[in-house]
């Protein structure tokens, strides 16, 4: 705590040069909530030296504020429209006039006993009914989360794949053309063998398992890169907010 | 007389003057246009159902006005209109430039659209009403063409995809084989997989140091494959710190998967026979919000010094931050996603990361039971009849032999 301590009159020592310097100070902002976001901003990059009191409250104040958002997000946008005025429609005529005047669909009920079911598992006596209401949901959205799989990722690689080697442009051989779908063709199947769990990888069968995992390396490369730059942009955004937004540093 | 002829030339050339300066200087008398012909409609018109679908679309099909690219050489565009009943009101559901011969009507599905019944809706079984017209280039309309009516069928059977059908039936059989093979005793080899093999050793090290683990089942949803890919290998690592009484800490996103969660580690500990050592207060739920819920298992990190790491799931933007806040505190770490966009931080940041599909092998290679390993064997030998197909297809394809390439093609 005591190291705490030193940051924060650091901190304060900072601030109170850059308003004696005059350094642009003039123009910092006097929005309650601007302060309050640039507060939370450095609370949570101080984890960036260590763990403290700062980033203890703002992460705690951070999950609290995000759980009860979420818990009433789920109420207003789940329950009530998906549920309650399904039941029961008349009931929401406040809030969501357009259903109110629907007829009731009682078939909701089988959900409302699966949820019910599932909140069985803060009783005692008999926790084991939770069990059902989960294999319903774990195995339907499974079902339909395969089916999703296989056409995104599985059939649409596939289709990818299927392009000619020899590729033939006005009548003669594009030397470029045929090297790229050679390299995609060779790169597919070399990384399927990588993952081909039922052999071990030796001999002629590990070259190519190893080319596989080279290419599969050489892709991640190149898409860490990508993703890394736009976190930049994260980061670019949160620093125009300190030095612009808060303290009118950046015109 | 030739005074006489020049005067009358004289004459004549004034009044054609004087004719021509009237008619220039009064405006509004320009000569009309004559009206230009209306195109004439398209004809045959046919109504029929989209043979592969749900009973929601029907195909429109006429034969061309003899306007369209002869005649008058003037249709731009035709128009077609629908409705349930031959003197209802007909609602505009497509236009087609000049040239095509049939629409696809792809109506709406919802029967009702705000309380109100919804114009585009089609159903089954229910007779619709259908008039085209032509339009010209010039914005005028032809007559419509005869009022036709037809039905869309609900289909039980795509006709396309029976190739899907065969490929999904193979697929099948290959798996009942290989967990029937499996119950009967037959050892069904898979190749070491890295990661896995790490798993023991990490823990066995957490043991030493008297530090709790962590493991992080991602930012996705209870369903998602990767995810109970990460409930078998929590399943493992839970079974183990039970035998070496080592605390496991399960932070989740969501209430489904802790619910699954708490149920799997439960039962990994009543297998190692030490359901005393359970403590459901280990998984617990953080909240649903992605950066909040990391937030915390950073700090979870740095404050119980947790000597190994599992992440098993669906990762998004958190990754490199769990990642690297675990490097610094020292934990061995182990990854396994199937996101894409994650795995190069994983595999940066991390001690052991399991690939894609490495991540569903390992829970048949944890586990050793028949049904979990039956789908991963039946799994490889379809890839070994996809890679020879796909190969097939692209050589004798390049070649000019098509024949495998409209096989695989109408697969996927």
């Amino acid at each position: 705590m005591r190291k705490d301590l030193v940051w924060l009159f650091a901190g304060i020592l900072f601030f109170g040069l850059l308003y004696l310097l005059n350094w642009g100070v003039k123009a910092i902002s006097t929005d309650l909530l601007v302060w309050i976001g640039a507060f939370l901003t450095l609370a949570i990059l101080s984890f960036l030296y260590q763990d403290n009191a700062f980033y203890k409250f703002a992460e705690h104040l951070f999950v609290g504020v995000s759980a009860a958002y979420w818990m009433c997000m789920g109420f207003w946008n789940t329950l009530v429209p998906n549920l309650i005025a399904k039941l029961h429609p008349p009931i929401v005529k406040g809030v969501l006039p357009a259903i109110a005047e629907k007829p009731p669909e009682y078939w909701y009920i089988i959900p409302a006993a699966l949820g019910i079911m599932f909140l069985m598992r803060l009783s005692p006596k008999a926790p084991w009914i939770s069990r059902w209401a989960l294999a319903f949901i774990v195995g339907t959205t499974t079902g339909l989360n395969l089916v999703r799989y296989l056409r995104s990722d599985f059939l649409g690689q596939i289709k990818s794949t299927l392009i000619p080697v020899i590729v033939v442009e006005n009548g003669s051989l594009s030397v470029g053309g045929s090297f790229s779908n050679i390299v995609i063709v060779v790169g597919v199947l070399c990384g399927l063998i990588y993952f081909f769990f039922s052999k071990e990888h030796k001999g002629l069968f590990g070259v190519a398992s190893r080319v596989g995992i080279y290419i599969l390396m050489i892709t991640f490369g190149a898409s860490f890169g990508y993703t890394v730059m736009a976190r930049i942009s994260l980061l670019v955004g949160r620093m125009r907010f300190l030095l612009g937004d808060w303290m009118g540093l950046l015109q | 007389m030739i005074r006489f002829k020049i005067r009358l030339a004289l004459i004549l050339i004034s009044a054609s003057v004087l004719l021509l300066f009237g008619y220039i200087s009064s405006p509004g008398q320009e000569l009309e246009a004559p009206p230009e012909p209306l195109p004439a409609p398209p004809t045959n018109v046919v109504i029929s159902d989209d043979p592969n679908d749900d009973g929601h679309t029907t195909i429109v099909s006429w034969q061309l006005s003899r306007d369209d690219g002869a005649g008058l050489n003037n249709v731009m565009a035709y128009e077609i209109f629908r409705s349930t009943s031959p003197e209802g009101e007909f609602l505009q559901v497509g236009v087609m430039g000049k040239g095509l011969d049939s629409y696809i009507d792809r109506g709406e599905k919802e029967k009702t659209r705000n309380g109100e019944p919804n114009p585009r809706y089609i159903g089954a079984g229910i007779d619709y009403y259908y008039k085209m017209r032509a339009k010209s280039t010039t914005g005028t309309y032809s007559e419509f063409s005869e009022l036709v009516v037809g039905q869309a069928k609900n289909n039980w059977y795509h006709t396309g995809k029976t190739n899907i059908m065969i490929a999904v039936l193979i697929f099948s059989g290959l798996v009942i084989y290989f967990i029937t093979a499996a119950k009967r005793g037959k050892e069904l080899y898979v190749r070491p997989i890295a990661g896995i093999d790490a798993v023991d050793e990490s823990i066995g090290r957490a043991t030493e140091m008297g530090r709790p683990i962590l493991f992080v089942l991602g930012t996705g949803t209870a369903a998602d494959l990767a995810t109970i890919a990460g409930y078998t290998i929590l399943a493992r690592v839970a079974k183990m710190t039970a035998d070496y009484q080592t605390k496991v800490l399960v932070p989740v996103n969501e209430p489904v998967m802790l619910a699954v969660a708490q149920e799997t580690v439960k039962s990994a500990y009543m297998e190692a026979g030490r359901p005393d050592m359970y403590d459901e207060q280990n998984i617990f739920y953080v909240t649903a919000m992605q950066f909040p819920f990391v937030a915390a298992v950073c700090g979870l990190m740095i404050r119980e010094q947790t000597a190994t790491n599992f992440y098993m799931g669906i990762f998004h933007a958190e990754s490199l931050i769990l990642a690297e806040t675990g490097a610094i505190t020292g934990a061995i770490q182990i990854s396994g996603t199937d996101q894409l966009a994650q795995l190069p931080f994983f595999i940066a940041a991390t001690d052991y990361t399991l690939i894609g599909e490495e991540l569903y092998a390992a829970s048949g290679y944890l586990s050793k039971e028949a049904l979990l390993l039956g789908p991963v064997k039946a799994q490889d030998y379809a890839k070994v009849i996809l890679l020879t197909l796909l190969g097939l297809a692209v050589i004798t394809w390049s070649f000019g032999w098509g024949f495998f390439k409209s096989l695989i093609s109408t697969i996927s």
